[in-house]
């Protein structure tokens, strides 16, 4: 275990972890936005900040992506931390001003106004979904690309991205909620990347349970039979 | 370019996923842009995934997804060439030729594009047009300079 | 064939110092890009052929650049028993007639650029004297090379080979004390050994950080894992900046020497040097350079018969600025995008595919030979206490003489720009230095006498950087420089950290409302703060220096910003939607040239002729867009910008 310090308080970690999940989990509050505790760690909201001081020097940092070293002493409220905080999510909140999310959160935080032209984004650019899609789902169906002020997520070509299997999972784990999946008939469509698929219906119950494309490559990577897939989760268990 | 032209430049870099960017500029280079066929089979062939090989094409100035002209012109808006008056070279050009800087006109004769510093800064304002670097440039020499390309 | 003792060198050297100075006359024209750009290419071809068909016996050769870029073409003439002569800003007819003069034994005086009389070989400590029997006609009264103003306080360690040697050929580069150093470390020293040296000499990193050298390759050696890479940066990405440029066309093998013995004293057998896709000739260059070290034994297996293997991979850029920053250049070469990574754990320990790295750029890498020659002692007399050394930098912009020079630390910047650079063009008033490109700031007069050195540069709110120094004058304007760079910085963000790629949108976005008429007093405080959290909130150097630009003219020329947002007026005459063009009633001659070349058809009036009386010719100010093409096309000067 690594001992070290959060506003004073001394914690535990274990070799491996960041500064944001031991803080989170001895009840810290720190905001945070491309932080997910099942993905790796990314650094792009920068709203986790604080300030680390490790063998006299002090530096403010992300906290999602710094490891716990023995010793450190973390400070989460210092008035340069609240500062940079505050601008980072003015920044945001000037970027996607129509969330309802960034408007809580910057509220919270003591923004009243916003200094800059607002855009009218809505993609706060965290990643989150991309990571999923390639560390957990495996598909890689969308990705950041371009560069600087031009940067997007979306499909390759920005079309259909054709190696989606409409799992859902980033329409889940997106901060911001604009991603969106819905369902009509035996059709289930993840809205923002325009990704429609065919759901199969299960021979028991008469849903539609699951994307014919998704079940197919399930199926080829566990190679299992062709009739594996008949019946839902849910009957089948 | 064929599908057995993209298996050469794949094998001279030893199907190595990190000479990714090499080949890429490989394909920039014959076919003046990156055609998505192109970057599918890439993507099928050394299995990076598309979205990869999207990212890398979107991030480097190099690489370019649409067809870029014959003629390559690039105004150099290094800080020496700026101060002396490159943007208004840059601004000329794209009156003559009815672009945007980035873009293509639509004879597919010409590209416009900016670059920074080419070395040159004792010469400023200056363009490379094909990788031939003409200096000390001023407005009024631009559209008799355009004339001497097909 | 393989080089393996040091008598193999020596046999070299004595090889090569016959091609340097052959036996008949040699012609050597100057062929980096500058000398390029401004028609060697021609120059060298018009020699060629008249050589070829008059059959003279004179030998042909080019090498990469000296310096004074301005003067280019440089053509120099070399003949045993009479001084070296150089020639500036020759073209192929002038090319024709000094040919035929040297054979008359003449000069044409005032084509000349100076003459040498000896050359430093820095790396041997010793001078290569011309042994001077006779002089040519025409020369009395012409400069010596180091009397010149713009050479005289300059001391060339990094440039030592530039313009002297041609870089295809490895053995010219031995002649001049090349590889003996390599030799020396290699068969003499023990890898610690080397380290300490570096240590010693206080060698920092050339390349912006100022990195301890020594300290970097400490570290990476201790690192543990049996893997380890070398790698050299030459990812030169500041606008205006050229440096590493100049030495990779004209001297390609002094950062392999210094990358050999970097990785031996690390512990590498591997080494990659990235190259900026926009460099194509110092690629070119490379290629040969390599080609050869490996064909003589200098790059491979057992080199010099050390047992020492080291290999170098040439990498090309993909064309992004932040491909600089050294973890984005690691992922570049690992087929990634170029975004940088934290680094809680340094590269040295842990860097390209997760192994130790020891990143350079390549000004500090072509150092090490001359400081293993010389010894750190030597090397720590120069320059600075907490800087040693020379640095070599670029100088562009307003001034009269540009090109690159090579000086010690602490040299003051009046020095550079008025005794080196020659000063101001046109008598105009100097204005600002900038230095350190994108991440560094404008140096205002009163801060003239400041020596460069890299603790002094930052404490004014600028950096060394990777060396581009752009001169200013009254006609620049402060909010444009600084709006110039914030819109370079952000293209080029990769745009993963907010505070970056919204911080340098959002500075880019008030300085286009300043500078076009739409600025208030509030947005000065509100770039100020931007620039606070841009620097500290982003992840790489990036981020963290692109608000310096903008900072440093705040802090200096805070009035300049004040009189674009009260006034609405740019003092300098360069923000387009603050000028008025007008036409001069009483000086216009009414030719009619500025109402022809108007893109925007502003200009109304009538010509004067021999029948008509002509009206003096006057322009629409809500036509104009304000391209200047009537006060360029004004011969009169009857035009006057507001």
């Amino acid at each position: 275990m690594i001992s070290f310090t959060i506003d004073g308080q001394m914690v535990e970690g274990r070799e491996g972890q960041n500064i944001l999940e031991v803080a989170l989990d001895s009840g810290f509050d720190i905001p945070h936005l491309c932080y997910n505790e099942n993905v790796k760690p990314y650094g792009a909201c920068r709203l986790c900040l604080v300030e680390v001081s490790r063998k006299g020097r002090s530096r403010l940092t992300t906290s999602c992506n710094y490891p716990v070293l023995e010793g450190i002493e973390v400070f989460t409220t210092t008035e340069k931390v609240l500062r940079a905080r505050k601008m980072v999510m003015e920044l945001l909140l000037a970027m996607c001003p129509g969330s309802p999310l960034l408007q809580r959160m910057a509220k919270d935080m003591g923004i009243n106004e916003v200094r800059f032209k607002k855009e009218d984004k809505d993609c706060i650019l965290c990643g989150l979904c991309a990571r999923v899609c390639d560390e957990i789902v495996g598909a890689h169906a969308i990705q950041f690309a371009f560069r600087g002020d031009r940067r997007e997520m979306g499909p390759p070509f920005m079309e259909e991205p054709k190696d989606c299997i409409a799992c859902g999972a980033c329409v889940v784990v997106c901060p911001v909620n604009v991603i969106g999946m819905k369902e009509e008939g035996d059709e289930r469509t993840i809205l923002r990347w325009k990704r429609t698929l065919k759901m199969r219906q299960c021979k028991v119950c008469g849903n539609y349970f699951a994307p014919w494309f998704q079940l197919e490559k399930f199926r080829e990577k566990a190679k299992l039979p062709k009739d594996y897939f008949d019946v839902c989760f849910t009957c089948r268990g | 370019m064929t599908q057995s032209e993209i298996d050469t430049i794949i094998e001279e870099h030893g199907r190595k996923e990190s000479a990714i960017l090499a080949i890429l500029q490989r394909i920039q280079s014959k076919e003046n842009y990156l055609p998505k066929e192109d970057l599918e089979y890439i993507s099928q062939k050394l299995k990076i995934p598309l979205t990869s090989i999207f990212r890398i094409a979107t991030f480097y100035n190099a690489l370019s997804l649409k067809p870029r002209g014959r003629h390559k012109i690039d105004v150099c808006l290094g800080t020496a060439c700026h101060v002396r008056g490159g943007g208004k070279i840059l601004e000329k050009l794209e009156r003559e030729l009815k672009i945007s800087v980035g873009e293509t006109t639509k004879d597919k004769k010409f590209s416009l594009e900016s670059v920074r510093c080419l070395g040159c800064c004792s010469l400023g304002p200056v363009a490379v047009i094909d990788g031939q670097v003409y200096g000390r440039l001023t407005q009024d020499k631009i559209p008799s300079l355009l004339k001497e390309f097909k | 064939m393989k080089i393996r003792t040091k008598t193999d060198l020596e046999k070299i050297k004595e090889r090569g110092i016959e091609i340097l100075y052959p036996k008949g006359i040699k012609i050597s024209v100057g062929m980096a890009t500058c000398g390029i750009s401004t028609g060697a290419q021609k120059v060298y071809e018009t020699i060629q052929n008249e050589v070829e068909k008059s059959r003279l016996p004179i030998i042909i050769n080019q090498t990469g650049c000296i310096g004074f870029c301005q003067r280019e073409p440089v053509v120099d003439i070399l003949e045993p028993g009479k001084p070296r002569v150089f020639y500036q800003e020759v073209t192929p007819e002038k090319a024709m007639r000094l040919v035929h003069e040297w054979i008359e034994n003449r000069v044409i005086k005032d084509w000349l650029f100076f003459k040498m009389e000896d050359e430093e070989w820095i790396v041997d400590n010793k001078f290569w004297n011309y042994s001077i029997k006779q002089l040519p006609k025409g020369l009395d009264g012409a400069y010596i090379y180091r009397q010149i103003p713009f050479y005289n306080k300059q001391l060339k360690i990094a440039l030592r080979n530039c313009g002297f040697i041609n870089p295809d050929h490895i053995e010219e580069y031995i002649a001049r004390g090349g590889y003996f150093p390599l030799y020396k470390a290699l068969h003499e020293m023990k890898p610690e050994d080397i380290i300490e040296e570096v240590k010693r000499s206080g060698l920092r990193g050339r390349g912006g950080a100022g990195f301890p050298t020594g300290q970097k390759w400490e570290s990476c050696r201790r690192a543990k894992g049996d893997i380890k890479y070398v790698l050299c940066n030459a990812d030169e990405g500041d606008p205006g900046a050229y440096m590493d440029r100049s030495v990779l066309e004209g001297d390609p093998h002094s950062v392999i020497e210094g990358m050999i013995i970097g990785a031996y004293a690390i512990g590498a057998h591997e080494g990659f040097i990235y190259v900026r896709d926009e460099y194509p000739l110092a690629i070119k260059k490379l290629q040969t350079a390599i080609h050869q070290a490996e064909e003589f034994g200098l790059l491979g297996e057992d080199i010099l018969g050390s047992g020492f293997s080291f290999k170098i991979n040439l990498f090309r850029g993909g064309g992004a600025f932040v491909c600089g920053e050294s973890t984005a250049l690691m992922a570049s070469i690992e087929g990634k995008v170029g975004e940088p990574r934290a680094k809680h754990i340094h590269t040295t320990e842990s860097g390209l595919w997760d192994r130790p790295s020891n990143l350079n750029n390549v000004e500090t890498w072509n150092n090490i030979p001359v400081i293993i020659s010389r010894g750190s002692e030597w090397y720590s007399k120069i320059g600075t206490d907490k800087s040693k050394g020379t640095k070599v930098f670029s100088i562009v912009g307003k001034v009269n003489n540009t090109g690159l020079i090579e000086v010690p630390m602490g040299i003051t910047l009046r020095e550079i720009v008025y005794e080196i650079g020659g000063g101001i063009p046109e008598g105009k008033k100097f204005k600002a230095v900038q230095t350190g490109g994108p991440s560094g700031g404008c140096i205002p007069e009163s801060l003239l006498d400041l020596p460069v050195d890299f603790d002094r540069l930052t404490e004014v709110g600028s950096m060394m950087g990777s060396g581009g120094m752009i001169v200013m004058d009254e006609s620049t304007c402060m909010v444009d420089v600084a709006k110039y760079f914030m819109n370079f910085l952000k293209d080029e963000s990769c745009g993963k950290c907010t505070s970056c790629r919204e911080g340098t949108k959002r500075m880019h976005e008030i300085l286009t409302e300043i500078t076009e008429g739409r600025g208030k007093l509030e947005y000065l405080d509100l770039l100020e703060e931007l620039g606070w959290v841009t620097a500290e909130a982003s992840l790489c150097a990036l981020g963290g220096t692109a608000p310096n630009p903008v900072l440093s003219t705040l802090r200096y020329f805070r009035d300049e910003y004040k009189e674009h947002i009260i006034n609405r007026r740019c003092p300098a005459k360069v923000c387009r939607a603050l000028l008025k063009y007008r036409i001069l009633p009483e000086a216009c001659t009414m030719c009619g040239r500025c109402a022809k070349v108007c893109p925007a058809d502003a200009i109304s009036g009538k010509r004067k002729t021999k029948k008509e009386e002509g009206i003096p010719f006057k322009i629409e100010e809500e036509k104009c867009i304000k391209c200047g093409m009537c006060f360029e096309s004004c011969k009169f000067n009857a035009i006057e910008v507001q």
